[in-house]
């Protein structure tokens, strides 16, 4: 890796979504709008006593799904389009490393993440009344890194798709199957013996029970830490896995 | 100082095809080489190989005296790409800028660059509103920003004027003469005609690799058109009767 032509990359990535204006606005715009909607449907649910009422639970795992779900279908694409217009055939024949594209795809959209986060919780928070025990500062903390695992799945599956269509397939065959058993629907304690088990190899349900400990503990617990450190692990191994699928020399 | 490129049996297949069948050649510095050959001949896959993104069969590519593909090469050799090859949601000038910087130039280069293809008007507007001529050059000057000493350049003058195609010509000349390599792939014969060297390439095979005034000896006739119709039909034929030949048609 060499920092000049990764800052490069990180700010000719950054440089074309900012030419994309209506991208920016749906990045920063659509969380909100569903947070309000998730708001106003459990606006009228009774909340069970010593229970965290159904909006907190929902909105705070909300903030972790959003810059996921999206970061990793913003990326596929992106990268896909690198593939099929030639430039990371060209890319590949200049000094760039493969490493300098993939960390600078991973700053980049991480960077817009934060963004994205912050306003999400923004709004969670002061306007929606969200409640969480621990700091707000480590929901959106744990939100960017998230994103940044979207963005290093994405990287990574955008390998095997040679079209927009197939690339767009990706997310119910990676994605969905993660926000089904991240815990969000059942408690993951609740789940047959082997969909335990799914749950456990999937990164995302790491990144939903980290922001689950900072909901419920005032302080940052010693097993949000690891759940962080798991989704990080998570992320260099798919970036590894990605570095691994971007040839130099094809066919 | 030995050949910028040295090309000994390169084979190569695509898709299952024989694409390059045993090419030996040698592209000299500082001068511009012309690529000549029919549609789907293998001009783009010879020079993919010199550039070392091209799975190869057999045989070596030696490109300023390494193994193409070399890591230190990627700092010495510049691509043009057939199909432009730029960020169409970047402007011509944020395209340059960011070549500029994965070699290592900076904004002056990258304007240089632009000016150089005659796109300084246009260095403001998004690739992907450019015309077709403009995009290529949006492309070219993206090959050029990195000041490299081998420069490859597959059809850089399709869709431009003749105006423009004289002026590009005579920045490659300048850059031959300050010591760059071109290796160039065209097929206009007025383009040829301006080659120091020519390598013509029929169905994976070199017919002819020599001085334009050479191949028109060698064909007989003065206009290149003209001679490289002859050669090639030339070597049509006598592919065709080594075919036909008892005991060798598709025996291999
Ligand atoms: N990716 C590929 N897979 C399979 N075959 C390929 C591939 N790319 C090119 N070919 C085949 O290889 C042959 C040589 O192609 P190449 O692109 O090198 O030709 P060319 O001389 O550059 O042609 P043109 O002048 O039309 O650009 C053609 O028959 C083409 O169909
Ligand atoms: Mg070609």
């Amino acid at each position: 890796m060499n920092p000049r032509i990764l800052a490069a990359t990180t700010g000719r990535i950054l440089r074309q979504l900012r030419h994309d204006r209506r991208t920016i606005a749906l990045l920063v715009v659509v969380p909100s709008a569903l947070l309000t909607l998730v708001y106003f449907m459990y606006a009228d649910q009774p909340t069970p006593p010593g229970q965290p009422s159904a909006f907190d639970r929902i909105a705070l795992v909300m903030l972790g799904i959003f810059p996921f779900v999206i970061m990793f279908l913003v990326t596929s694409i992106a990268m896909l389009r690198e593939r099929t217009s030639g430039t990371l055939e060209r890319l590949l024949t200049t000094p760039l490393g493969k490493l300098d594209l993939l960390f600078g795809y991973g700053i980049a959209f991480g960077l817009a993440a934060a963004v994205q986060a912050a306003v999400a919780a923004g709004v969670a928070y002061w306007i929606f009344d969200l409640d969480t025990a621990g700091s707000s500062g480590l929901v959106i903390g744990i939100a960017v890194i998230d994103a940044v695992l979207g963005v290093a799945l994405g990287l990574f599956c955008s390998a095997f798709a040679r079209t927009e269509f197939q690339a767009v397939q990706f997310l119910p065959v990676v994605v969905v199957p993660q926000l089904l058993l991240c815990g969000l629907f059942v408690a993951r304690d609740q789940m047959a013996g082997w969909l335990q088990a799914l749950s456990d190899a999937f990164p995302l349900s790491y990144a939903i029970e980290a922001l689950q400990e900072v909901g419920a503990n005032a302080e940052p617990t010693g097993r949000m830490w690891r759940d962080v450190v798991v989704v990080l692990g998570a992320v260099m191994l798919a970036l590894v896995l990605a570095a691994a699928t971007l040839r130099r020399r094809s066919g | 100082m030995g050949d910028a490129i040295a090309v000994r049996d390169l084979v190569v297949d695509r898709g299952g095809r024989r694409v390059l069948d045993g090419i030996s050649c040698a592209v000299p510095r500082g001068a511009v080489t012309g690529l000549l050959g029919p549609s789907g001949s293998g001009k783009t896959t010879f020079m993919r190989a010199v550039v070392g993104v091209q799975v190869v069969t057999s045989g070596t590519v030696t490109v300023l005296g390494q193994p193409a593909g070399s890591p230190a090469l990627r700092r010495q050799v510049g691509y043009l790409t057939q199909a432009p090859s730029v960020y169409a949601d970047l402007t011509v000038r944020e395209n340059a800028r960011y070549f500029a910087a994965l070699h290592g130039r900076g904004r002056a280069e990258a304007d240089q660059a632009i000016s150089d293809v005659g796109l300084s008007r246009a260095a403001g507007q998004l690739v992907g509103t450019l015309s077709g001529g403009q995009h290529s050059r949006a492309s070219l000057a993206c090959a050029l920003v990195g000041e490299p000493e081998l420069v490859i350049l597959d059809e850089p003058t399709v869709g431009q004027d003749p105006v423009l195609r004289a002026d590009l010509w005579a920045r490659f000349h300048a850059m031959a003469a300050a010591g760059t390599t071109l290796l160039v792939s065209s097929h206009v014969m007025d383009e040829a005609a301006r080659c120091d060297r020519l390598l013509l390439i029929r169905e994976g095979r070199l017919i002819a690799d020599d001085s334009p005034a050479a191949v028109r000896a060698a064909a007989g006739v003065d206009d290149l058109d003209e001679a490289f119709l002859r050669l090639i039909r030339a070597s049509a034929a006598s592919s065709e009767d080594a075919q036909a030949a008892p005991g060798t048609g598709g025996m291999s």
